[in-house]
């Protein structure tokens, strides 16, 4: 099958308005007979949902968590990125297009990209509009801070709780739908197949997760808003439930999966403290606002960070890029600490740590005007530094609480340490301009579709993007696909695809339970996770590549022969809802490490050894490999790639540089 | 990392909301900069390794924001800390040798699971009732349009951190969802954009909590005490003002 993207015709600036003024519309009385599926109620999922649901669609929705309000989005810290110019910086639609295109290291689609940027401005005024409180200046206008790989301040913020407050806005919203009727909400269900009639997604197979038992549900449209697929590394920042099953099921039922390999390893994390560890935890990438990023120039130096002095410290963000410093983007702050370590100057008892440092910009940035304002003459360092952490603690109080309460030590006094982790993924379904997978009728939104961060996402950007899909575009899109499927009548769910479905789904669980093997699930998570980071994280070459393939497929062998899922089918079973995850997870691996071995460059988060600058910098070939790869899964793992060209008409393509 | 512990976990087990439970004891190593749930992660491994059913706990984010976790740790939601959640809880708060009793949510309205996982749905429930600005996608005006000082930003802010984990229901000798609703009704009623529904709100939230099954607040405190996000009693008095009003108005 051609990949289609179906970008309109038209100028970029021109596209989506056009889109928007023809495509066809479902009249109200008709909308009120198509269903419409959406799993997952994160800050996609639950935006679409409920703006469906106000259009007048009748919705079901999904999540496997006990609340529909305890998506991972609501962990995102620093903030969502909007085009609105607040502060006169010079921002624009077309510069924060520009910047992401950019920082996604040329590997997005441009028209998805620009359509982002423009609906970004509405998105504020949603939000705020559903009572959202943003942090605000005295004068009662809304604040913005700058993020990595922008030079203008666009980021708005609820302190460090961005994403738990866009998350309420939108699960507020949802949970109004569900109260008038139009959002049948499904808590504590997981989805484990897609039902497809005549191609076309026509609904799924759920299972509930406290009676175990298998349910059908019928959609005239299926939208799986499912996260990202993190966690195939075991050790991230994603909650410990986050999990790619729906979106591989959609795959494996014929939805192609678009640049499997484009992860992102956020730069500033707490690093591992022992083997016993189940997640790792990010500190807000808005700390290198004020938080200045160093190791000692001695390797192995063994000093306490507070004994070593200035002149004996390498802040080498800010050395190697004097016009971003401590603000370039993620990837290359990330593979920046990485070579730090690996060339022996880490700190900390694992030796795999930076310095994330904030006293200077204590003393010198806040404290400085915070003892001007109070009119102190003359200040000393010490009074200074105190003033300095008042503030920083208004900024970043949560923060550094948290900091403390993992590591227990006291940022306010030591510096912290922090190292990169496993954090997002840019790759996903593949997903045209609307939205729909190559399955008609299924959509992806938010992370779980490849479309808007090429190869490396930006700060701020995930909030965004989750938001533009649920709120502002997949209420028109859907429509092109509906207005057709009025004469559609639900489908009875004894149809004999959902037979089919539900015996494979039974089949499977069945399977699991019936191993009876030795080793828990858990360990064999671990185990991939560690095969993923070594040969598939923040540096891969071929060599390793090929390896982590035949280790992955030795581990998957084994886990089908030796795995204990204790408990049965029929009741609440955390356990062999994990045991269904982790086996995708070990499908998924594999296509993560053969897409990485198929692009021979480097780009943003994929990281090829084998291509790299003299200095050490991510080597492009935009001759072979400006284009999308989208794997369709042909059987057990087989895989055949198909490739979306990129056409760049608007931007100028460019070694990426932020010197 | 730190010299191992070892740990005497008195863990109530209950197959499901109908089946009668009891206390289960069990022995743990574990260290000090393990975290409670990683101590649970290791108990489960042990407890699958010996062919015996694991412990059944809810969690999700580990970093304290999702509000899954749940335990009620030597009698206290979340465990002796102030300010966290059982997540973040990590074992250097205990000693070597400690016997830690760890119990499931109490209350009614939020019936038990399995083990220690309970059914929070009452809480959505409230929100669908009324915690919501009524606003269609699409209808929004300029987000600078409407001023809001920031005192009251950050106070409306400090009510909204709430998690939804439901702590201050388990705390209280009443199971009142008083602190939840007094957080919601606080946050809107402070803010421009809540005002229209203000009245209405308040009492479609509270009918909604008694009809729920959870208890009247006696104003002991014990939910803001144990509040992960620390919102402070005041939203209660919030939540009294702005309902008596409401009812006074003939809502």
């Amino acid at each position: 099958m051609k990949l289609d993207s179906k970008i309109p015709q038209g100028s970029i600036n021109e596209k989506w308005t056009q889109y928007k003024s023809s495509v066809p519309l479902v009249n109200p009385a008709n909308k009120r007979h198509l269903n419409v599926i959406v799993v997952g109620t994160g800050l996609a999922g639950a935006s679409a949902a409920a703006t469906l649901a106000e259009m007048g669609y009748k919705v079901s929705a999904f999540c496997f968590q006990d609340s529909p309000r305890r998506a991972h989005s609501i962990a995102a810290q620093g903030g969502i990125n909007a085009a609105k110019n607040y502060q006169n910086d010079g921002d624009s639609v077309y510069r924060l297009f520009y910047d992401t295109i950019k920082g996604g290291d040329y590997r997005a689609r441009e028209a998805n990209v620009h359509r982002l940027a423009e609906v970004s401005t509405n998105i504020i005024d949603q939000c705020v509009a559903q009572g959202v409180p943003f942090a605000r200046e005295y004068g009662g206008t809304l604040s913005n801070r700058s993020f990595g790989g922008t030079q203008v301040q666009r980021t708005f913020y609820a302190a460090g709780q961005t994403g738990q407050q866009l998350l309420l806005g939108a699960y507020s919203a949802l949970e109004r739908q569900v109260g008038l009727g139009n959002v049948k909400m499904y808590a504590r269900h997981e989805m484990i197949e897609v039902v497809t009639i005549d191609g076309k997604a026509r609904g799924i197979i759920a299972r509930n997760l406290i009676s175990g038992q298998l349910e059908r549900h019928f959609g005239h449209a299926v939208l799986l808003c499912t996260g990202g697929y993190g966690n195939v590394f075991y050790l991230s920042t994603n909650a410990m439930g986050s999990n790619v099953t729906a979106a591989w099921k959609a795959h494996k039922a014929g939805a192609y999966f678009g640049n499997p390999c484009f992860t992102q390893i956020h730069p500033t994390c707490i690093p591992v403290s022992g083997h016993y560890q189940s997640k790792l935890t990010l500190m807000s990438e808005s700390l290198r606002n004020d938080g200045r990023i160093w190791v000692p120039k001695k390797q192995g130096d063994t000093r306490h960070p507070n004994d070593i002095p200035e002149e004996e410290r390498d802040y080498y963000l800010e050395r190697r890029y004097p016009a971003f410093g401590n603000l370039v983007p993620r990837d290359i702050a990330s593979r920046a600490a990485k070579e730090r370590c690996d060339a022996g100057y880490g700190v900390g008892p694992s030796k795999m740590a930076v310095y994330l440092d904030f006293k200077y910009n204590m003393i010198n940035k806040y404290g400085r005007a915070e003892a001007s304002k109070r009119g102190i003459a003359n200040p000393d360092e010490a009074t200074l530094l105190e003033l300095g952490k008042e503030i920083i603690k208004g900024q970043y109080g949560n923060l550094f609480d948290m900091y403390k309460q993992i590591t227990d030590e006291n940022p306010y006094e030591v510096p912290m340490r922090i190292y990169p982790a496993v954090h997002y993924t840019m790759g996903g379904l593949w997903v045209d301009y609307e939205l729909m997978t190559t399955v008609p009728g299924l959509y992806a939104l938010g992370e779980a579709n490849f479309s808007d961060h090429g190869a490396n996402r930006l700060g701020a950007s995930a909030l965004m993007q989750g938001l533009a899909d649920g709120y502002f575009v997949i209420p028109y899109t859907i429509g092109n696909y509906l207005s057709k499927e009025i004469h559609t009548k639900p489908i009875p769910t004894d149809h004999e695809a959902f037979d089919q479905a539900e015996k494979k789904a039974a089949e499977r669980i069945n399977m699991f339970l019936n191993i009876n093997g030795k080793r828990s699930v858990e360990s064999y998570h671990r185990e991939l996770g560690k095969i993923m980071w070594d040969k598939c994280g923040m540096a891969r070459n071929e060599k390793g590549l090929n390896e982590a393939i035949s280790e992955i497929r030795a581990l998957r062998e084994d886990f089908y022969k030796n795995v204990r899922v204790p408990g049965t089918a029929d009741e609440f079973n955390p356990e062999l809802d994990k045991a269904g995850r982790v086996a995708d997870f070990l499908e998924l691996g594999e296509l993560m490490c053969i897409d990485a071995l198929n692009r021979n460059e480097s780009c943003g988060g994929h990281f090829r050894e084998e291509f790299q600058t003299e200095e050490g910098e991510a080597l492009r070939d935009d001759e072979k490999y400006l284009a999308v790869f989208a794997w369709e899964s042909k059987g057990e793992n087989q895989w055949e790639l198909h490739r979306e060209e990129l056409n760049y008409e608007n931007i100028k393509i460019q070694q990426r540089s932020y010197k | 990392m730190g010299q191992s512990m070892r740990i005497n976990l008195q863990v109530w087990r209950q197959r499901n909301e109908k089946a009668q439970g009891q206390f289960e004891t069990y022995n743990v190593e574990t260290n000090p900069d393990m975290s409670f749930l990683e101590m649970f992660d290791v108990l489960n491994e042990q407890l699958i390794e010996e062919g015996k059913e694991p412990v059944a706990f809810d969690h999700d984010c580990r970093e304290g924001i999702c509000g899954m976790c749940s335990m009620v740790i030597n009698g206290r939601p979340h465990g002796p800390k102030q300010g966290i959640t059982t997540c973040q809880l990590h074992m250097r708060s205990f000693q070597n040798g400690d016997t830690i009793v760890v119990e499931p949510w109490r209350a009614n309205a939020f019936p038990v699971v399995k083990d220690l996982s309970v059914n929070r749905s009452a809480f959505d429930r409230i929100i669908s009732a009324g915690g919501f600005v009524s606003v269609n996608t699409g209808n929004a005006v300029d987000a600078n349009s409407v001023l809001i000082s920031k005192e009251v930003a950050d106070e409306a802010f400090e009510a909204a951190t709430c998690i939804g984990c439901g702590a201050c229901v388990s705390a209280c000798k009443n199971a009142s969802a008083m602190l939840f609703v007094g957080a919601k009704v606080s946050q809107l009623s402070m803010l421009p954009q809540g005002q229209p529904e203000r009245e209405t709100r308040v009492v479609a939230m509270v009918n909604q909590m008694d009809a729920e099954g959870f208890g009247a607040c006696t104003n002991t405190g014990a939910c803001a005490a144990e509040c992960p996000k620390q919102i402070p009693l005041s939203v209660i008095a919030n939540l009294n003002r702005e309902f008596y009003k409401a009812k006074l108005n003939g809502k």
